[in-house]
């Protein structure tokens, strides 16, 4: 039954070079724009990944964890891979491996064959389940299913099985890394909390960062203070483990007993607002001691937040090496301020990091002249609007909320900007524009070591300084005449 | 294919059965009985299959393999580069399968070619409502905005037949309204066990919607053929079409690496379908063989060896002009190759490989390998059939292990046992087993390098094998304190 579209038979015809210079041109232009932002259904290079991936970003953030993907294996296999290429570390995680008979029968079979399994082959100290489309469909009840695991003997009473439901048709990687928090954490810390009893940590709740240097970071700066913490959830030993001629399936993350006893903390904070509002939520109605919730430390004025409410909170002065450091950032920036004043920049990401690359240029004296985000809110738009309006810098600066980067194609090839914020998926409208791309997000699959450069904190400033300025005094460098070749710049 | 038996020191069939059992004696009972027929010793005299294939992956295990929709939009669809490919369904898929593997294409960007991320980006409204509706815009809001787009294919993931939409008749009624073929692709995750069956779901959309509906402009020839199975990661069709050229033979159609529609559609008017991944395409391969009588032919561009074999296999198919050129293109390369296994071999020699990848490369490789000098120890698919295993068997050494569908820990153990001094497999495996210290290359996307296929394939092929085997780091693995 070939041509069952019943379409006309015709010879293979190839397009006229002016055909195709026409349309070259068009999709350049502002009636093009016009016609890209009136799409209601095609999305188009979207910036973000579903919910899933993220969820198992927050698994990879615990001690001996095994990420358990319930749903087709082949699900499993993506997200592996897309953190295996932005870390080039291993990143294992399990599916049950449902097929059309779960869509028939549900997936509790394949759930108790595979935790069975699972359990005898990688020996977990937890197994963290979340679920990808198919049982989100079907309606699988996990609450039973895992209850049930547990009385059959398919997995041990006494281990953990957190569970978080992460439908890919709502929200995006960091709702996943949202739900699977909280869900360890409730799990973790059942029956933990104990009148009366302080640990006297931080509880320090990166978000669904994955920049392993920005939780070194953060680890560092708090060893500076002496303030223990107990990192909710650590992925920089999990995702940035030596090469010493051993492999180990559970490379870091947070002791589970430390997580546990993360209930009776001192302060529980978050520094992902946008990434965990259901884990906040819930901390906050739960936790012992202080919650507080900062953005994303990343420029001089974020970070000068985290450090005076670090040292608020647990009554110290801040040590002498972090105000040096402080001063050392922004003799960077004061050192190099010409080469990024009145640059303008498109900027997308998932909303922590966008709040942070804006608060950082405005900082510089730079312009956010389009701010892009792939799936955002209100409250978002209305707090980067502030930032914008408090700023001389943020004037005429746009943001566009639930745009894709095949919109922002459009905005930096009909309003040009000199410099893209972003990660590797926006490598194609940054050449077609002519203009760098700064791979602060994720993923980035293109370059090596970019996740293990920290973006938050004074040496972050540093190193975002270091990378921008010096990129366009290369591209001067590279493009300019050769009478205005010279030594210095 | 040599007839020979190769034997390999130290290798035995009893010592690759003990492996084997050891291996297994870690599962539990039901999944130890479902994964032994997986795991066998080749017996390359009887040119049969040693384990079973293209079951249900066993849940839990860690497997390597991905789904329908996964061999539909990375294989068979993806590569057609003047397509629209919308991924119909929720973000995730289309954006995990964008741009990541390797699959090169010629054109302008959005212009002339569409190597972008297309989507419907479900909700949860499209899930309880449907998505047949939010289909019919986006075709039409793709149609515009990509006006030299020769079609759009809508490849559904999982939910789109869970909740019971049409997008056969969605994609009918828009392809006669906007006279472009728009070709529906059932291609849902839970299909099937593996990549395979997307392989074939697609290899029937193309029987179905496509062949036949265009002829090529120019007048036929008895040297036109197609250039089947053969994706172009890394540039491999830039480097096999040319050899192919080289010998005379007209290639009128790419299936499907830097493919173009028309040219996949008027394949039926070619003389012969020439095709490298037999796993992925042999469906249409056959389709075309038994409906228009166009005979298929089986080549391996690996390797001088294999280069060699497969050229003169093709000549024979042609008259005396084509076989003549054969031999004057393997009189030209042949010098040129000797040259590059002088250079490499004595770095490479009697080093062990050991390769788990998709559905053809686990043995059209090792020719290859063998031509540097180094000997496989083991091999094995995520996704192959028997009739793949069958044309393993004379390939690979008498007695080396075979694994189907391994788990990590599986391929873990055999490593560790076997110690390989390299290994050929895909981004997940590759850390694994580079944190061990064994050298490593992807093999499913070349590891970023490539074209391997062809004369020009193989320098760069052995240049990549000998900087994995011989880099100076993985002497400082091991630190002195």
């Amino acid at each position: 039954m070939a041509n069952a579209l019943g379409l006309e038979v015709k010879k293979v015809t190839e397009y006229t070079a002016e055909e195709v210079e026409n349309t070259r041109n068009w999709i350049n232009s502002e009636e093009y724009k016009e016609k890209n932002f009136a799409r209601q259904a095609l999305v188009i290079n979207p910036a973000h990944a579903c919910q899933p991936l993220g969820a198992q970003l927050a698994a990879h953030g615990f001690e001996g964890t095994l990420p358990f993907v319930h749903g087709s294996q082949g699900c499993a296999s993506y997200y592996r891979s897309t953190l295996n290429r932005h870390f080039r570390e291993p990143a294992p995680a399990v599916s049950d491996a449902m097929t059309e008979d779960g869509a028939v029968f549900g997936g509790q079979n394949n759930l108790h064959e595979g935790l069975e399994n699972a359990i005898a082959l990688y020996k977990p100290k937890m197994v963290a389940v979340f679920t990808s489309c198919m049982p989100e469909v079907i309606g699988d009840d996990l609450t039973a299913f895992i209850k049930n695991a547990k009385q059959k003997g398919m997995a041990p009473k006494e281990l953990p099985i957190p569970y978080a439901n992460t439908p890919s048709f709502n929200g995006s990687h960091i709702h996943g890394y949202d739900s699977m928090l909280v869900s360890i954490l409730q799990t973790l810390t059942e029956d933990k909390k104990l009148e009366g009893r302080c640990t006297g940590k931080l509880n320090l709740i990166p978000g669904c960062d994955f920049n392993t240097g920005n939780y070194r970071e953060y680890k560092r700066i708090l060893k500076e203070f002496g303030v223990p913490c107990t990192m909710l959830a650590d992925i920089s030993d999990t995702f940035d483990s030596p090469c010493d001629g051993s492999y180990h399936t559970y490379a870091g993350g947070t002791k589970l007993e430390d997580a546990a006893d993360s209930i009776n903390g001192k302060v529980t904070m978050t520094l992902g607002p946008y990434a965990t509002p259901k884990t906040f939520g819930w901390i906050k109605d739960n936790y012992s001691g202080k919650h507080v919730s900062l953005p994303l430390p990343m420029g001089i004025e974020k970070t000068d937040a985290f450090i005076m409410k670090v040292a608020e909170l647990f009554g110290k002065e801040v040590p002498a090496s972090l105000k040096n450091e402080r001063g050392r950032a922004v003799d960077a920036m004061t050192d190099s301020h010409q080469y990024m004043h009145g640059k303008k920049f498109a900027v997308y990401g998932d909303p922590d990091y966008l709040i942070g690359y804006v608060s950082f240029l405005l900082e510089m004296g730079a312009v956010p002249y389009h701010i892009l985000c792939s799936k955002g809110t209100k409250k978002i738009e209305k707090e980067l609007q502030g930032l914008l309006d408090a700023s001389p810098y943020g004037a005429g600066c746009k943001i566009y909320m639930n745009k894709d980067l095949w919109h922002l194609r459009s905005l930096v090839m009909t309003e040009p900007v000199d410099a893209i914020i972003g990660d590797t998926h926006g490598k194609f409208a940054a050449r077609d524009a002519g203009i760098p791309l700064f791979r602060f997000g994720f993923p980035i699959m293109d370059r090596v070591n970019k996740h293990r450069y920290p973006l938050v904190g004074y040496q972050g400033v540093i190193n975002m300084v270091t990378e921008i300025c010096n990129k366009f005094i290369d591209i001067k460098d590279e493009t300019c005449e050769d009478r205005y070749f010279e030594m210095m710049r | 294919m040599s007839n020979k038996i190769k034997k390999l020191e130290g290798i035995t069939k009893e010592s690759t059965e003990a492996m084997i059992n050891d291996v297994l004696a870690v599962y539990p009972e039901k999944a130890r009985k479902k994964r032994a027929p997986h795991l066998g010793a080749n017996d390359q005299g009887s040119g049969n299959a040693c384990v079973k294939s293209n079951k249900k992956t066993v849940p839990g295990v860690m497997s390597a393999r991905g789904c329908a929709y996964a061999g539909a939009k990375g294989v068979v669809w993806g590569p057609i580069r003047d397509m629209v490919h919308v991924s119909h369904g929720p973000v995730g898929c289309g954006w995990y399968s964008w741009g990541t593997r390797r699959n090169l294409v010629t054109g302008i960007n959005g212009v002339t070619q569409f190597a972008m991320q297309f989507t419907s980006d479900f909700q949860e409204k499209d899930i309880v409502y449907g998505g047949d509706k939010k289909l019919r815009t986006l075709l039409e809001e793709a149609r515009e905005l990509f006006p030299l787009a020769k079609g759009i294919s809508v490849l559904s993931e999982c939910p789109v037949g869970l909740i019971g939409d049409d997008i056969n008749s969605v994609a009918k009624t828009a392809s006669k309204d906007m006279g472009i073929p728009i070709i529906p692709c059932n291609c849902e995750g839970f299909r099937g066990v593996s990549q395979s069956l997307g392989h074939h779901i697609s290899n029937d959309t193309i029987r179905d919607y496509i062949i036949e509906t265009r002829e090529f402009a120019e007048p036929e020839t008895p040297y036109d053929i197609a250039l089947i199975g053969d994706y172009n990661i890394g540039g491999d069709v830039w480097s096999a079409k040319p050899l192919l050229e080289e010998i005379g033979l007209n290639v009128k159609a790419v299936w499907t690496g830097d493919g173009e529609l028309e040219k996949i559609a008027a394949t039926h008017k070619v003389k012969l379908n020439l095709i490298h991944c037999y796993r992925s395409m042999n469906y249409m391969c056959k389709v075309m063989e038994e409906k228009f009588g166009i005979p298929w032919h089986e080549f391996n561009f690996f390797g001088p060896t294999k280069i060699r074999e497969s050229l003169r296999s093709i000549g024979a198919l042609f008259d005396e002009t084509i076989q003549a050129n054969v031999e004057k293109v393997i009189a030209k390369y042949d010098p040129i190759m000797q040259g590059i296994v002088e250079q490499y071999k004595p770095r490479l020699d009697g080093k062990k490989v050991m390769l788990l990848v998709g559905g053809l490369r686990p043995r059209h490789t090792i020719g290859a390998y063998e031509d540097l000098g180094m000997e496989c120890v083991g091999s094995g698919y995520e996704f192959a059939h028997t009739d793949d295993y069958d044309r393993t068997a004379p390939e690979m050494p008498d007695a080396t292990v075979v694994y189907d569908d391994p788990s990590e820990y599986e391929f873990e153990k055999f490593a560790d046992a076997l110690r390989p001094d390299l290994i050929g497999s895909g981004i997940k495996e590759k850390y694994v087993f580079q944190k061990m210290g064994i050298p490593f290359r992807q093999m499913h996307s070349w590891d970023y390098s490539g074209p391997y296929h062809g004369y020009n394939g193989f320098e760069i092929f052995a240049r990549d094998v000998d900087m994995a085997v011989n880099s100076p780091t993985w002497k400082l693995v091991k630190s002195p304190f």
